[in-house]
């Protein structure tokens, strides 16, 4: 067991942990933020995913140890123009089903955006390739993202 | 309506119930001794009668009007178990159905609020607890339960009954109130107004409201009169800001004191059977707090998730694996295609001699296992503790999952409390009459002898290879055409696993030998065919099969819609006009085939390369028609475009309907592209989504979905949309020069990249 230190959504976290442990499970079982999900356990799906230092990464894979001085953002710390333009484009196209997916989709699309405000269709798609969605929720998610982009720019 | 729903409605609550099968035999090695295990043991030995007599009268009470329905207990106005108002002018709507995602929260709040004439954003939703004597599915007939697309049509008159009889409450007390006569009060968007000024909102009059007799059968609205029903945007989703937030409350984000997790490891290949395990590694990893034998396998019990993962990895079990060990798909396969070749259980006969045709058609169709591949695993929480039981989970069918529960913790049925939680999809896994992660989870809390709250986690790799899947299907086709290119003969042999044969719905639900959901799409069909020849073969084997999104329907129309296309090829017809002639008997199926042939320009020129297929299928009691466009290049196929047609009644909320019709395409294409669970000496060669593909967002075709203006009462959604996709692709695929697919999924034939 090892000691690590973690700021997530701002917050300085010290958790005792093996140091193997996913971040996917420092969040949820420690730390106790649940928005994020597990899907698969091998960077498969997406529905874990976060953001370090604003990139997005699949925490389910990324070992608690190796997070070091990033930054943790996960869906209950999105703050950016960009985050709360996604939220508000997911709600207004009614995107989710069941939903489980969708924290990993919005952290998907929100480093989209933050990095490239005017996403062509193809940038969606590279953007999104990695968020599996069962539900196939998919033509709502691109709709949301160009209406988030848009929203961006007005 | 689907066979399921009249085989269920023929059976009381208590016939059901004393079907529940057996419970797996206890473990050799490490059973729990004590109290405990000995009740359990006593439960299950007297069987489904002890269950059924402690479920009966009052019990069902005890366990409502607690938790779930924790606002309707503290609301002013409480005219019936699915609607409340409080003085805060809040209502509260309890629904009686799992919310998968299909939306039916939103749909069965709507038909209360209309009916109400309640303010939208004044409504809220609650899951009602296990209770079948109230909120029984009406489909079903005396039990709890959410599938085959039934949520909002069984809902349909119950819930608007329901929100009516609030409305008319609330107006004759306004009336007592303001001494002026009810049919003078305005009662809209939660505001009750009179001409002479007088002004209440529902909570100031829901107290008042609550003293007045209920009418005995409330008017209902014309459809004219509906205020949200119908109407594009009036309701959105009220699960999607939770969803948008990870806010929502899944299985696995249930947090309790001292609450453990556990994994279990199940057997590696079907009928394997634990031989012996060594613990020793396992309760070295920090974290870990017991190993136990389980009827499912061994489970490893934790502190957090990921130490009870570790536990696992490190556990020694030894498997018997010997009676699996032949069980393969391509050699089942071949078996199928032996016996395809015998007489079988007749499910449909001709009605006279077929004559000579002057051209036969033949196919054999080829169908793997499917596994539904929920975003969220299974799982499950269990609490014992003060000689009761409270589960969180997606319990999609509280009847069966309470009753399976009670008899695995060795209670009675109304010292069970289930917390139905949204869940992270099913498609029809959590559907199941065996209840696998309920029981599971609770012989997990009986094996630590009920010493904390226990998670049970299933991972990925569990939920795909414990079995459960849409059974692997044969089916092998003879048709004849006369000289005019019209029908004359139709052989049809099905070969498959039935899936409710050993299930408490076989005894209903098979007739003469035939499992309906076997051959549903093709008896009955939208098609007058009254010259086939339907003959089913039923296979057993040690692989639970369990319906997958459209049950039947997911193989049946893709051979009815590809030999539609086969045969009109044979004739020299066009595809739509072929069909059209076949469906002179059946007005709304024709109407909803046109529709989308009018709106996708069939019979429009098309590039090299690209064509439309179209394909038409009646399921749930809706009909949905699909026209594909797909470009072929270098022999991969693209999905261009998807334009649907859909007529299922009352569009109670169209924005869900479109919903549904554009995730039971994606769900359906990801099927036909990779989907396949493949057996190899009894072990699924797919467990997690590196093999076994979804479809990703970059494969999604545009989508163009048209609802049909209707009056008739709603009928299903959540899968109708799904059958007819796969025959549409597979249709446009051979008009644009490609192979005419026989084994699905396409990756077989290298149509996509795998």
């Amino acid at each position: 067991m090892t000691m690590v230190s973690l700021n997530v959504n701002g917050h300085a976290h010290k958790v005792e942990a093996d140091p193997d442990t996913p971040l996917l499970w420092v969040l949820r079982d420690d730390i106790g933020l649940t928005g994020t999900k597990f899907g698969c356990g091998v960077a498969q799906c997406g529905a874990c995913t976060v953001h370090l230092d604003g990139q997005p990464a699949r925490s389910c894979v990324t070992p608690a140890t190796a997070v070091g001085g990033r930054k943790v953002t996960t869906i209950e710390g999105l703050q950016s123009k960009a985050a709360k333009a996604v939220q508000k484009a997911w709600i207004e196209h009614d995107v989710v089903q069941c939903g489980y997916c969708q924290s990993g989709q919005i952290m998907s699309a929100t480093a989209l955006l933050e990095q490239n405000p005017r996403p062509s269709d193809e940038d969606i798609d590279h953007a999104m390739a990695g968020n599996i969605c069962r539900c196939a929720t998919y033509v709502r998610i691109r709709a949301a993202i160009h209406a988030a982009a848009g929203q961006l720019s007005a | 309506m689907h066979p399921l729903m009249h085989a269920l409605r023929e059976q009381t609550l208590e016939e059901l119930q004393a079907q529940v099968p057996a419970s797996p035999p206890a473990p050799a090695r490490d059973a729990p001794t004590g109290v405990t295990r000995r009740s359990v043991l006593a439960s299950g030995a007297a069987g489904g009668l002890v269950v059924a007599i402690g479920w009966l009268p009052g019990s069902a009470q005890a366990v409502a009007g607690q938790g779930a329905e924790g606002r309707a207990a503290k609301a002013a106005l409480v005219p019936n178990q699915f609607v409340s108002v409080g003085t805060d002018n809040l209502v509260t709507i309890v629904c009686k159905h799992h919310e998968m995602g299909e939306g039916n929260t939103t749909g069965l709040a709507t038909l209360v609020a209309d009916e109400l004439d309640a303010d939208w954003s004044l409504v809220r939703t609650e899951y009602a607890p296990a209770d079948a004597k109230r909120y029984a599915n009406l489909a079903f007939g005396t039990m709890q339960g959410t599938g085959g697309s039934t949520a909002i049509a069984n809902s349909y008159l119950q819930y608007r009954e329901a929100g009516a009889t609030a409305r008319a409450m609330l107006v004759s007390a306004a009336a007592d109130a303001w001494k002026v006569p009810a049919g003078e009060i305005q009662a809209r968007a939660s505001v009750l107004t009179h001409a002479s000024g007088k002004r209440a909102t529902y909570g100031e009059m829901a107290a008042a409201a609550a003293k007045q007799a209920p009418p005995s059968k409330p008017a209902l609205k014309t459809p004219e009169q509906f205020a949200l029903m119908g109407r594009d945007r009036a309701t959105p989703r009220v699960d999607s800001p939770s969803k948008c937030t990870g806010s929502a409350i899944y299985t696995g984000d249930v947090r309790l004191p001292g609450l453990l997790t556990a994994v279990i490891a199940f057997p590696p290949s079907f009928g394997a059977k634990m031989v012996s395990f060594d613990a020793a590694a396992a309760k070295k990893v920090k974290g870990v707090t017991d190993v136990v034998a389980v009827p499912e396998g061994v489970a490893v019990v934790a502190r957090n998730t990921w130490a009870a993962m570790q536990g696992r990895r490190a556990l020694k079990v030894t498997w018997d694996e010997s009676a699996g060990a032949s069980l393969d798909s391509d050699a089942l396969l071949a078996h199928y295609r032996e016996l395809a070749g015998q007489p079988g259980t007749p499910f449909a006969k001709p009605a006279a001699a077929p004559p000579t045709p002057a051209k036969t058609v033949e196919a054999i169709y080829e169908f793997p296992f499917l596994a539904h591949a929920p975003m969220e695993p299974q799982g499950c929480v269990a609490w014992l503790h003060d000689g009761t039981l409270e589960t969180w989970a997606g319990h999609q069918f509280p009847t069966f999952d309470q009753m399976l529960a009670a008899k695995a913790a060795g209670l009675p049925v109304e010292k069970v409390k289930l917390h139905s939680l949204v869940s992270g999809g099913s498609f029809g896994r959590r559907a199941n009459v065996w209840s696998d992660f309920t029981v599971a989870a609770v012989n997990v809390a009986v094996a630590i002898k009920g010493r904390a709250p226990v998670r049970l986690q299933y991972s990925r790799e569990d939920d795909m290879s414990v079995g459960l899947y849409r059974p692997m299907m044969l089916h092998s086709l003879k048709v004849g055409l006369d000289g005019a290119g019209k029908v004359a003969s139709w052989q049809h042999v099905i070969v498959g696993q039935s899936i409710v044969a050993g299930t408490p719905m076989a005894a209903m639900m098979v007739k003469d030998g035939v499992d309906p959901t076997s051959v549903e799409g093709v008896h009955p069909t939208s098609y007058d065919l009254p010259m086939m020849d339907g003959q089913l073969h039923d296979v057993a084997l040690p692989v639970r099969p369990l319906w997958w999104r459209s049950v039947g329907n997911t193989h049946t129309a893709y051979v009815m819609e590809t030999m539609m296309d086969r045969l009109a090829r044979a004739a020299g017809q066009d595809p739509l006009a072929f069909r059209l002639a076949l469906l002179e008997k059946n007005e709304r199926a024709a109407r909803t085939l046109k529709l989308v042939a009018d709106k996708a320009g069939w019979g429009k020129a098309m590039p090299a390369g690209s064509a439309q297929g179209i394909a038409l299928h009646e399921s749930f009691g809706t009909a949905v028609a699909q026209v594909a466009e797909v470009t072929l290049k270098d022999g991969k196929v693209r999905v261009d475009k998807v334009w649907c047609a859909v007529d299922c009644g009352v569009a109670v909320n169209p924005d869900v309907i479109r919903a549904q019709m554009e995730g039971g395409i994606g769900f359906a294409l990801g099927a036909l592209y990779y989907s396949e669970i493949d057996l190899k000496a009894g072990r699924p060669q797919q467990r997690n989504f590196d093999r076994y593909r979804s479809l990703r967002i970059y494969e999604m075709p545009a989508i163009d979905v048209f609802i049909a203006p209707s009056t008739a009462a709603p009928t299903g959604v959540g899968e109708p949309g799904v059958p007819p996709l796969a025959p549409a692709v597979a249709n446009a695929v051979v008009r644009a020069g490609g192979p005419d697919v026989l084994r699905l999924p396409f990756a077989r034939a290298g149509l996509v990249q795998a």
